[in-house]
């Protein structure tokens, strides 16, 4: 049986600053967070031949004529919101596999805060055409006043809090861990500590989550490069092999209240597949990327993924167990919650950096696998298991 | 003036609203294998037929779960806040986002029985709330 195990691999890495004033397009900053990423790589931007360019703000087109590329070979475009990161990777992977394409960049970035207000999704992006939810949001949730993702998700936190007594102050533990990583991330917008407390007293915005329950809003963009794995051992950096991947869709992706079950994410149904195909369990996992656009969904994933049982990701994620120097560290970077809202893209660079040991003050030690997940548009997910 | 979104009914949903401009709470179900359900589908999600009948439901249910809205995100709702958002589970099985009218967020719990009622909010518009049964 032919598999996509360890047959890609990620070379280069490239960012833009992380800011809420870019002073840029999105195009601008989507150009740049590429060029970033080959010229991590080592490679000629003549050398790329097939592109994922994110849902929002640039083309395949606009990436050919302005790199000058003579000979595009693959293009395509994932529509899975946050998920699209993780799952444009499979994407690049099995072009490359196939032998389609040579050096794939995947791209993703907004200007999440100076443009359109990354909270505000739903409300600003009501006639998106890629959102593929947004006709039923339109019809027949936002009459009811229900607009914007913190309305969409807080019911599934209530139901998990119900089922599974999850509670407030492990919510908090989620947003206290991300704040602490990113005062090690040099590119974290958020400078200074939160503690339990202050996250109890901030004020509500959808109740049941609170101000430090929901990401950041972010102007900036990120990139990867990915090429073959026999390519990939002589390029600049130590290659990250693309171990196992997979997407999953939640039953009922369309609309949140006819889900069948409120208390799983796209996750749990890629997940099995991801850790099939790279043969390996949520125990050898060293350093983890969850997708983090409010503190529950990163308690929902780790259940979902299989890192604690179901009901049990409050618990989990209390007591330092998902802090550097814990039984397993999630976010190094600070995530969407403290480091800045890249659509899940600045999860996937930061698992390169710790796979590489570039992990600077965050590393994880001797971190040998690595895995990243998606979340997006109602709940998709997407998950990948990388190694060094 | 009425500043809140309204419904725009395709042809796969005019009849629910239809439905709900008669005070009558509409559901799609399939002619052949007897399921309900909702936001409307050109097929049935279980057994794949086109074959549906638009069924007059008994309005009954219970809140499933619920948000409130404390920090408004539109206009039409900023005089609304804290609002609930409420998820109401019918007897028939198939879920709404709805609102329940005469009670407040901080009365709600899940699995409160709750009954249709109807909200005639413009001219050509009628939504469905909720609000606790017998009351
Ligand atoms: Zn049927």
């Amino acid at each position: 049986m032919t598999t996509l195990k360890d047959k890609a691999a990620i070379v280069g890495i490239g960012e833009t600053e992380y800011s809420r004033n870019s002073g840029m397009s999105n195009l601008g900053l989507l150009l740049q967070a590429a060029k970033r990423a080959v010229e991590d790589s080592g490679l000629s931007i003549k050398d790329i031949d097939g592109v994922i360019p994110g849902f929002m703000g640039i083309t395949a087109e606009d990436l050919i004529s302005n790199f000058g590329l003579a000979d595009l070979r693959y293009s395509t475009t994932v529509h899975m919101g946050g998920a699209s990161a993780v799952a444009s990777l499979q994407t690049a992977a099995m072009a490359i596999a196939t032998g389609i394409a040579h050096n794939v960049v995947c791209l993703i970035g907004w200007n999440g805060y100076s443009g359109m207000r990354a909270g505000a999704v739903g409300v600003q992006m009501q006639t998106m055409p890629t959102m593929p939810m947004m006709s039923n949001l339109r019809e027949f949730e936002m009459p009811f006043g229900s607009f914007v993702p913190a309305h969409w998700f807080a019911p599934l936190a209530r139901r998990h809090m119900h089922e599974y007594g999850t509670t407030s102050r492990q919510f908090g533990a989620v947003a206290v861990a991300m704040r602490k990583h990113a005062l090690l991330n040099e590119k974290a917008m958020m400078k200074k500590s939160i503690t339990i407390e202050e996250h109890q007293n901030s004020r509500m915005i959808v109740d049941p989550f609170r101000l430090l329950d929901c990401c950041l809003e972010s102007d900036g963009a990120a990139a990867v490069v990915v090429t073959a794995a026999e390519r990939a051992k002589d390029m600049r950096h130590r290659p990250v092999y693309i171990m196992g991947i997979a997407e999953g869709h939640p039953d009922s992706p369309d609309q949140i209240p006819n889900r069948p079950v409120f208390t799983e994410v796209g996750a749990k149904k890629a997940a099995p597949h991801a850790f099939a195909m790279a043969g390996v369990t949520p125990k050898d996992i060293d350093v983890a990327m969850i997708y983090d656009c409010f503190t529950w969904v990163v308690i929902c994933q780790l259940e979902d993924l299989g890192f604690c049982k179901k009901g049990e990701g409050g618990p989990f994620v209390e007591g330092g167990r998902i802090e550097l120097g814990g039984e397993l560290p999630v976010n190094t970077h600070g995530g969407l919650l403290s480091q800045a809202h890249i659509l899940g893209m600045n999860h996937v660079v930061e698992a390169v950096r710790q796979l590489r040991g570039d992990g600077g003050a965050a590393q994880v030690k001797n971190a040998e696998i690595a895995l990243v997940s998606g979340f997006g548009d109602l709940g998709d997910g997407s998950v990948v298991i990388l190694r060094r | 003036m009425y500043k809140k979104p309204l419904p725009r009914p395709t042809l796969e949903s005019k009849e629910f609203w239809e439905g709900c401009k008669r005070h009558e709470l509409l559901i799609q179900r399939c002619r052949d294998c007897g399921s309900y359900r909702h936001y409307p589908r050109l097929l049935c999600p279980k057994c794949n037929s086109e074959n549906t009948e638009w069924v007059k439901v008994s309005g009954k249910g219970q809140v499933y779960t619920w948000a409130i809205a404390v920090q408004p995100f539109h206009p039409g709702f900023a005089e609304d806040v804290p609002y609930a958002m409420v998820i109401v589970e019918l007897e028939e099985g198939v879920r709404l986002m709805t609102n329940i009218a005469d009670s407040r967020p901080e009365d709600l719990y899940i699995g409160m029985p709750v009954e249709v009622v109807f909200d005639d909010v413009a001219e050509e518009v009628t939504l469905p709330k909720f609000k606790p049964a017998g009351k």
